[in-house]
């Protein structure tokens, strides 16, 4: 498969920073709420489920399963898009990499991507 | 207070051009502000009431009111992309009923096409929002979000890339009597599904043009509609929802529809079985499809099998939808599509719709708009329209 260029995010949010920043590490972190238990995507101070500001950092497994996916018919760049839901309990959007044929339910681990701005990005390829 | 019968929309317009790389915006947004007045029989003095959204350039209506250099009392840019002008009407009959205003214009315009600005392509409106910095590196483009709603409604449902190619079947066969269609030419089953993929399982056939144009209506009190020379078209009901990610809980199964629709038939007090003419906003054609199910057209999951066999094309199907070719052939501009539902409807109330594709008894029609992205953030808002 072609490698694509992935468009670095501009990482000002206060939150993204922490987030980016253990990504860079390695580190693929969920937003938890200690007030309800709750994780949720994407990572926000106050907890959109129950509204509380006693949220944290946890580390995620990584482990994941895809929700829905699309690939762009695209010779140059085929990207898949595809929401995947956690181990954790959100869905979040990412790309499925390193896979040949994908479908709904497959089990996917998390892999790191460099964009083109040099920051980690949290994608998901076929468990082998 | 219900706006139910508190409003009439008079005037309705739709430019002809669907390529205009000569004209700026505002000066398409001024053009579909005449025709819409000329359609109604008032005059720019009239207007005391003006509704836009983010196609509008700079501080939208600010920028707007001065450019055509309106006095007015009230002005609302409610932004819910291309549905937005759906909750302008009904913004526009609150307003009405409040006294806050008589007349209200409500345009959109733009040059998509013109412009190179296509759903294959990630597109930003305005500042970035919160969600940005999360999903801009995976290239969420117009057509991949909307494609893995189509995934999932297959997975679920068992819906057919078949039955999803019949809504662009009905467009087409509706589109060979607008001479002003991008895609006037008929097209079959087997040709939507042998198109290539733009993002699987969508192909190119079930997807809108990209077109410059623009709309406009004109909404007003009772007393005034009934002063006019012209069919009466009243705002009988409404409905808004914005639809999220819903902080990771995410369902690709239903859009805003599933709350805007029952709003609305409960304000008119009608039911989904009343409506003798649909416009479904047609960005793809699984956008139709969900839509024709939250609205309560058909049963969750049995939208492929009411859209089949030609059930939405006039003369032919039980709810004959999108009679002018819709976005999916006619016209998409600014890549906002709710303006031009709107306008088809009120032809088809006014029984001014072409005669091969005019609803027989025409007196009751609801009108969906989905804006922004299905399978993320999106507003759906629902108008039912009778002719009195």
């Amino acid at each position: 498969m072609t490698t694509s260029t992935i468009p670095g995010p501009d990482v000002n949010d206060p939150i993204a920073k922490e987030f980016y920043a253990a990504a860079a590490t390695g580190k693929f972190l969920v937003r938890k709420c200690t007030a309800c238990t709750r994780a949720h995507w994407y990572p926000r101070a106050v907890c959109p489920f129950c509204f509380s500001d006693k949220t944290e950092w946890a580390e995620g497994s990584g482990k994941a399963r895809i929700y829905s996916h699309s690939t762009m018919a695209s010779k140059a760049d085929p990207f898949t898009i595809a929401y995947v839901t956690l181990a954790e309990g959100p869905t979040m959007l990412t790309h499925i990499v390193d896979a040949g044929e994908v479908h709904i339910g497959m089990d996917v681990a998390l892999t790191f991507r460099q964009a083109d701005n040099g920051v980690a990005i949290p994608m998901f390829a076929p468990v082998k | 207070m219900s706006i139910k019968g508190q409003a009439y929309i008079v005037g309705a317009f739709e430019h002809p051009t669907r390529m205009a790389p000569e004209k700026s915006s505002p000066q398409l947004h001024a053009e579909v502000a005449r025709g819409a007045l000329a359609d109604a029989g008032l005059s720019k003095d009239d207007i005391d009431g003006y509704f836009c959204a983010g196609d509008a350039a700079g501080l939208g209506p600010l920028s707007m009111i001065d450019y055509m250099n309106l006095k007015v009392r009230h002005a609302d840019s409610t932004e819910f992309g291309g549905s937005s002008y759906l909750a302008h009407v009904s913004h526009a009959a609150q307003a009405i009923a409040a006294g806050k205003c008589n007349v209200a214009l409500v345009t959109l315009a733009g040059r998509a096409r013109s412009e190179g600005r296509s759903g294959t392509k990630p597109r930003v409106v305005g500042s970035p929002g919160p969600e940005a910095v999360w999903d801009s590196p995976f290239r969420p483009a117009t057509i991949n979000m909307y494609a893995m709603c189509a995934r999932r409604h297959m997975h679920e449902f068992g819906t057919t890339s078949e039955q999803l190619a019949w809504i662009k079947v009905a467009a087409s066969q509706h589109a060979q009597y607008n001479p002003n269609a991008m895609l006037p030419k008929v097209v079959t089953v087997d040709e939507v599904i042998n198109s290539p993929f733009v993002s699987d399982p969508l192909h190119r056939l079930d997807c809108c043009v990209v077109s410059d144009g623009g709309g406009a209506v004109i909404v007003t009190r009772p007393e005034i509609a009934r002063s006019l020379k012209r069919p009466l078209v009243k705002v009988l009901g409404a409905g808004e929802a914005i639809k999220g990610t819903g902080g990771g809980d995410i369902d690709l199964t239903y859009c805003g529809a599933k709350v805007s629709g029952p709003i609305a038939f409960a304000e008119a007090g009608v039911k989904p079985a009343d409506i003798k003419y649909a416009g479904i906003y047609d960005s793809f054609t699984i956008t139709v499809l969900m839509q024709l199910e939250d609205m309560g057209f058909c049963a969750k999951g049995e939208g492929g099998k009411f859209v089949a066999d030609g059930n939405l094309i006039s003369g032919v199907g039980k709810l004959p939808f999108n009679t002018d070719g819709g976005s999916l052939c006619s016209s998409h501009p600014s890549n906002r599509g709710g303006m031009t539902k709107i306008v088809e409807a009120v032809r088809q109330l006014r029984g001014e719709a072409h005669p091969a594709v005019q609803v027989k008894n025409c007196n009751l029609a609801a009108v969906n708009g989905i804006g922004g992205m299905l399978a993320a953030r999106h507003g759906s808002a629902t108008l039912i329209l009778e002719r009195e």
